[in-house]
């Protein structure tokens, strides 16, 4: 490891708050608007990756986890409401969100982890689809008439709402790319790539495969039902029909496999790149367009460049993308390329 | 041909059994790839294991190891009875195999895909961590032990078929096994490598790992062994002392020459 | 809820006969991911694009739209083996299938919707036969045409595949290249052009299972969700690959989603193949007529 763990907080923290202090002075709460679900991505994206990058095991389901988080938060909502209780912070409903969903990830993981991971990624599918549907007939959370949630207008001491959301999304995305580079390079990415590479050797050479990965499927989970309960306070209202949209999938999966699966970065450049041309396309030409550009450049990167970005980026630099695994540098076999 | 008794539990006398086949019997669907294998493998031993292609090796090698469940009979280790084990679990034990087609991690370096069983098998075992560097120290002495020590640092893509077989050996050896398979090892090498390769597992034997040897190249299977185990379709045909079971008939028919 | 024995055979039978409608859209991916282990969800998307040109030739025209669907068979199928050429050289040779060959299969299923979405909008498009609206009755029997006529095709289509993978030599060679591509090559046979040809039929059956679709129901553009959870549930409970165990599952299906929706209510159905999938997977991915 190159940088140390705090060392690498503290930048990205400063980051932050650069690019926070940068939005509030250009005084456009659009940008925190089109901010929030770029951040929203950078999270997705790197949960999956954890799961999907690392593991090798696709999750078509990512919609799923996303939505029991902001339905975890509907359910508190109403709760809170009736009853009138005190409100619940936002930090809390995440935390509340990534432990119901981590939880429905290690259940599912259970169930279906020991098949290949093509039964496995069909179950995602099935899993999404169960749970859209358990959601529409739950009354209580709305069905398929939706959830209404009155955010609040202004929080001390930031201000204005969306700035509160837009910073603690920033923060969640932080920590998503702490963790997943926090996993890659320790004993546990180590793991995780032997049971990408040959899942038999792996058990042979005495990896618990299973064990792994479940955890991979309760972090990746709970990463993003934490990215999905702020979710209802950002948008108001809540429907099951665009909440466990397939654009979720989609854009979870094209994002680090256009940016890049064996790392940390990859995700993170797919999100930001991928997310912000997203919410460009979708005010300048329509939102159906976007999703079509975001299908062919999936299906594009997928077969031209199979190590996406940061795989381009190294091939530029001329090393051989597959080199650089995360971890450390490796001998390449051209002559006077010093690693 | 002499075999051992079909007496033999896990309590039973040879107190120092290592490995202990009862019965084993595995099919896929209709084809019987194994049927009633009895054998049992003392600690310390160098046991060689023969048989025409598609004979059941492979096949046996992975129901003791647990990539293959076998649905008739038992496998003991250390008066351990294996059922339901996983694979992972049974290398925890202490089995270690090579497998017979190399199957390296190949994303990761030779020297990563050594760390891996250290990591997760021996570290396991223990019950604590190996300090990093220790880990580091191992998978440089490994490599280096199969003569891939200067390309710890490269991918397997970047290596040759016999270079891949010996990474396969260095990886089983790292799982630091009481017991190791050595399936095929030696395809391919030439008369020297397998020379080094075979003093490698003697000095491996040496130090008290248990081996079993799986090979078609027959002067190095006749050096190894001291006790030589037949498979012709799935049976065992003959057990025992190499130059007795090279001089038994059946052997002859069934395997040497028609 | 109300029980009633006349519910309960209109429910069973209309059961059955959308089971041998969901045989015929399965078909395909018993051929793909049961036979050849290419796991192409967008499966169902190649049906609802049949469903569409079905449409266009029974809107413009006046086709009958199974005719149509014939008529497109070899559109479909060099379709298909354009995807597996595709398919073969950038994920199977370079052993990337699990990764990225699905999110490849994925992408497709998404461009091919969301292209559906922006020619055709998402309304509902219907086509107009002679047989949609009448019913044939026998006693308390009610059996729709629109999904009788599907049903009996369907399971002529199967006849015909199964005919095909048992008693021609290009069936049988399908049949072996999952298992042993070492034995064809030794007869002179190379499986790459057997799996192109297999995968090109997979997806000429989705042109005659999208005008079947059709047929039965209004169709726009995400219809096709719904159904991939259904094709691989029956796909795996009918033993992966086994045309008459699809057959059977595929009508298992049909009764249960069938009665769910009678005695329980329509918004439950997406849930039942979905969750038949998931227990199907739980407990026996060999399926029913397992292998």
């Amino acid at each position: 490891m190159i940088v140390r763990t705090p060392v690498f907080l503290l930048i990205w923290l400063g980051i932050c708050a650069l690019v926070f202090a940068a939005s509030i002075g250009l005084n456009n709460d659009y940008i925190f608007f089109a901010g929030y679900v770029v951040l929203q991505y950078v999270v997705l994206s790197t949960a999956w990756n954890i799961l999907g990058g690392y593991c090798g095991y696709v999750n078509f389901g990512s919609a799923a986890f996303f939505a029991l988080g902001a339905y975890s938060s509907v359910a508190i909502y109403r709760l809170v409401t009736e009853n009138d209780l005190y409100g619940i912070p936002i930090p809390v409903l995440m935390l509340i969100g990534g432990v119901v969903s981590g939880v429905v990830g290690f259940g599912m993981g259970y169930l279906t982890l020991r098949l290949r991971g093509a039964f496995f990624a069909i179950a995602t599918l099935a899993l999404a689809v169960v749970l859209q549907t358990l959601v529409v007939n739950w009354d209580y959370v709305g069905g398929s008439r939706g959830a209404y949630i009155i955010r609040p207008e202004q929080i001390a001491p930031i201000g204005n709402y969306i700035r509160y959301l837009f910073l603690i999304m920033m923060l969640l995305a932080v920590a998503a790319i702490t963790i997943a580079r926090l996993i890659e390079h320790s004993r546990l990415g180590y793991g995780f790539a032997s049971i990408r590479d040959d899942e038999l050797a792996a058990e042979a050479s005495g990896v618990p495969t299973l064990r792994l990965k479940l955890v991979a499927t309760t972090i990746s989970g709970a990463l993003m039902g934490m990215a999905g309960a702020p979710f209802p306070y950002y948008i108001g209202y809540l429907q099951p029909s665009s909440t466990f949209g397939l654009d979720y999938a989609v854009n979870s999966i094209a994002m680090p496999l256009i940016g890049g699966t064996t790392g940390w970065v990859g995700p993170l450049i797919g999100a930001l790149l991928l997310g912000s041309l997203q919410q460009i396309a979708t005010v300048t030409i329509s939102s159906a367009v976007n999703l079509l550009i975001v299908g062919c450049l999936l299906v594009f990167f997928v077969i031209i460049a199979p190590n996406g970005i940061v795989g381009l980026i190294h091939t530029y630099l001329q090393r051989k993308p597959e080199d650089f695994v995360g971890r450390r540098p490796v001998e390449t076999e051209i002559p006077g390329q010093v690693p | 041909m002499s075999t051992v008794g079909a007496a033999n539990t896990s309590s039973a006398a040879a107190t120092d059994t290592l490995l202990q086949v009862d019965n084993l019997g595995k099919r896929f669907g209709g084809f019987v790839a194994l049927e009633n294998i009895v054998l049992s493998v003392a600690a310390g031993e160098r046991v060689g294991l023969i048989g025409p292609n598609g004979s059941g090796k492979s096949t046996l090698v992975n129901c003791i190891c647990g990539t293959l469940r076998n649905e008739q009979g038992t496998v003991y280790f250390g008066h351990r009875k294996l059922d339901g084990l996983n694979a992972h679990q049974r290398t925890h034990l202490g089995l270690a195999r090579s497998f017979q087609l190399p199957r390296p991690f190949v994303s990761l370096t030779l020297a990563d895909n050594i760390r891996i069983p250290l990591i997760y098998a021996v570290a396991a075992r223990r019950g604590s961590h190996y300090a990093a560097h220790e880990i580091e120290e191992r998978c440089y002495a490994l490599l280096r032990e199969v003569g891939l020590g200067d390309k710890a640092r490269r991918l397997p893509r970047d290596l040759t078929q016999v270079e891949m077989r010996k990474l396969e050996l260095a990886r089983a050896m790292a799982a630091e096994p009481k017991l190791l398979i050595a399936d095929e090892a030696m395809a391919g090498l030439t008369h020297s490598e397998i020379e080094d390769i075979l003093s490698l597992l003697i000095r491996l034997n040496e130090q008290g790992v248990t081996i079993i040897l799986i090979e078609h190249i027959m002067s190095a299977v006749m050096s190894f062994s001291r006790r030589l185990i037949v498979l012709v379709s799935g049976r065992k045909i003959a057990d025992g002392m190499p130059d007795q079971v090279m001089r038994d008939p059946e052997v002859e028919r069934a395997y040497l020459g028609q | 809820m109300v029980f009633s024995f006349d519910l309960l055979i209109n429910a069973v039978i209309s059961g059955i006969l959308i089971g041998g409608f969901y045989a015929a859209v399965t078909s395909g991916v018993s051929l793909s991911f049961g036979i050849l282990d290419i796991v192409n969800i967008a499966h169902p998307a190649f049906i609802i694009l049949g469903s569409y040109l079905a449409y266009v030739a029974n809107a413009t025209l006046g086709v009958d739209p199974i005719l149509a669907s014939i008529v497109l068979l070899p559109t479909f199928y060099v379709l298909g083996a354009g995807i597996y050429q595709v398919y073969y050289v950038s994920f199977e040779k370079r052993g990337q299938e699990s990764l990225r060959g699905l999110a490849f299969f994925f992408g497709l299923l998404f461009i091919t919707e969301v292209t559906l979405v922006l020619y055709f909008g998402v309304d509902y498009r219907y086509v107009e036969a002679s047989y949609i609206g009448p019913s044939w009755h026998f006693a308390a029997l009610d059996l729709p045409l629109r999904i009788l006529v599907p049903c009996l095709v369907s399971l002529v289509l199967i006849a015909a595949l199964q005919i095909f993978l048992t008693r021609t030599f290009l069936g049988r060679a399908v049949m072996a290249v999952a298992q042993d591509q070492l034995a064809l090559r030794l007869m002179a046979v190379d499986p790459i052009k057997i799996k192109r040809i297999a995968f090109g039929i997979s997806i000429a059956t989705a042109s005659l299972a999208g005008a079947f679709l059709i047929i039965i129901q209004p169709v726009e553009p995400s219809v096709g969700r719904e159904y991939i959870g259904r094709i691989f549930a029956i796909c795996v409970l009918g033993g992966m690959g086994s045309l008459p165990g699809t057959v059977i599952a595929a009508m298992l299906l049909g009764i249960v989603e069938s009665l769910t929706s009678t005695f329980y209510g329509p918004s439950w159905a997406p849930a039942v193949s979905f969750g038949f999938l998931l227990l199907t997977l739980a407990v026996r991915p060999a399926g029913l007529l397992g292998r």
